[in-house]
């Protein structure tokens, strides 16, 4: 359940992230206290799961990123975990996603450059268990990055 | 370009991706390391762009978004109109939360957030499928999303 002063915190706060409870405070007229407990029960409720730091991979050296489409062979018992479970093992794999529709998972990876992607996706991707089909789309630029929900 | 950074680097981006309200002692305490060296190192990860800001994270159900879905997006008629018009156009749609340019079958990938199946359907018809030069869409329903901490 949000309340309006939750509404008010969480639209500020999204609109600039890098904010202090006691900056949101000043910004919104409301006293600190009420904003570091509004927020505190936003994360109980689990409403608000965690403030993340953005790290750019490719300021770490990480220039290749693609996005794998894979549809697995669900004849395979427990294909999905299996998989899934593999997939964990790899450190440049940066996020797992389950679909419904055609593609079944999709992968984020990272990779320093071509070799080493090229490295990666025979050595490590293709070894996966229970793959079907795959298919890469290389990612070029991000346009719109995970703008603001409209809360 | 890329700066070096060591195994004390990665141990701090590894504490704060999931923690960026920690205070740099904090953070040196769970790396061991002091507060104003933890400081230093912050601050240097931040000056060469490693570390871009935060990011709030929400269970997008409990905010009423029941539904995320990842659109790929082919042009059909590339060349007659421009990717800037396209990508202009499809940025301008809040419900269209993240548009990445990629290179395969698709051109576009988009993340949709909708508060239910209806309500995507509403901005797959009147707003996506109404986008200049918008060819063959493939829409996949998020069922689970699972970050992983990267090569840290």
């Amino acid at each position: 359940m949000l309340y309006d002063t939750d509404r008010r915190i969480l639209r500020r706060w999204q609109g600039d992230p890098d904010l202090a409870p006691s900056d949101l405070a000043a910004a919104l007229d409301l006293p600190a206290a009420t904003v570091t407990r509004r927020i505190e029960r936003l994360r109980e409720a689990g409403i608000l799961r965690g403030v993340h730091a953005v790290i750019d991979w490719a300021a770490l050296g990480y220039a290749v990123q693609v996005s794998l489409r894979i549809q697995l062979d669900k004849s395979a018992p427990r294909a999905f975990d299996a998989f899934a479970a593999a997939a964990r093992e790899i450190p440049e794999v940066t996020e797992i996603q389950t679909f419904l529709g055609r593609v079944d998972l999709r992968l984020d990876v990272i990779a320093r450059d071509m070799a080493h992607w090229q490295a990666l996706y025979r050595d490590r991707i293709l070894t996966l268990p229970h793959i079907a089909e795959i298919e890469a789309l290389m990612h070029v630029a991000t346009v719109k990055t995970d703008a603001t929900l409209p809360i | 370009m890329s700066v070096a950074f060591d195994d004390t680097d990665r141990a701090i981006l590894r504490v704060v991706q999931t923690n960026a309200t920690l205070s740099a002692g904090a953070v040196g305490r769970a790396v061991g390391l002091s507060q104003p060296a933890t400081w230093r190192r912050l601050r240097r990860l931040r000056e060469a762009g490693v570390l871009r800001g935060r990011e709030l994270v929400f269970d997008l159900e409990k905010l009423g978004f029941g539904v995320t879905v990842f659109l790929g997006v082919k042009l059909a008629t590339k060349g007659r109109v421009s990717l800037d018009d396209f990508e202009r156009a499809v940025s301008a749609i809040p419900e269209v939360r993240r548009v990445e340019h990629v290179l395969g079958r698709y051109d576009y990938r988009l993340r949709v957030t909708a508060r239910d199946l209806a309500d995507f359907e509403r901005v797959l018809r009147r707003r996506i499928m109404a986008l200049p030069g918008v060819g063959e869409i493939e829409s996949n329903v998020l069922l689970s999303e699972e970050r992983r901490p990267g090569p840290l």
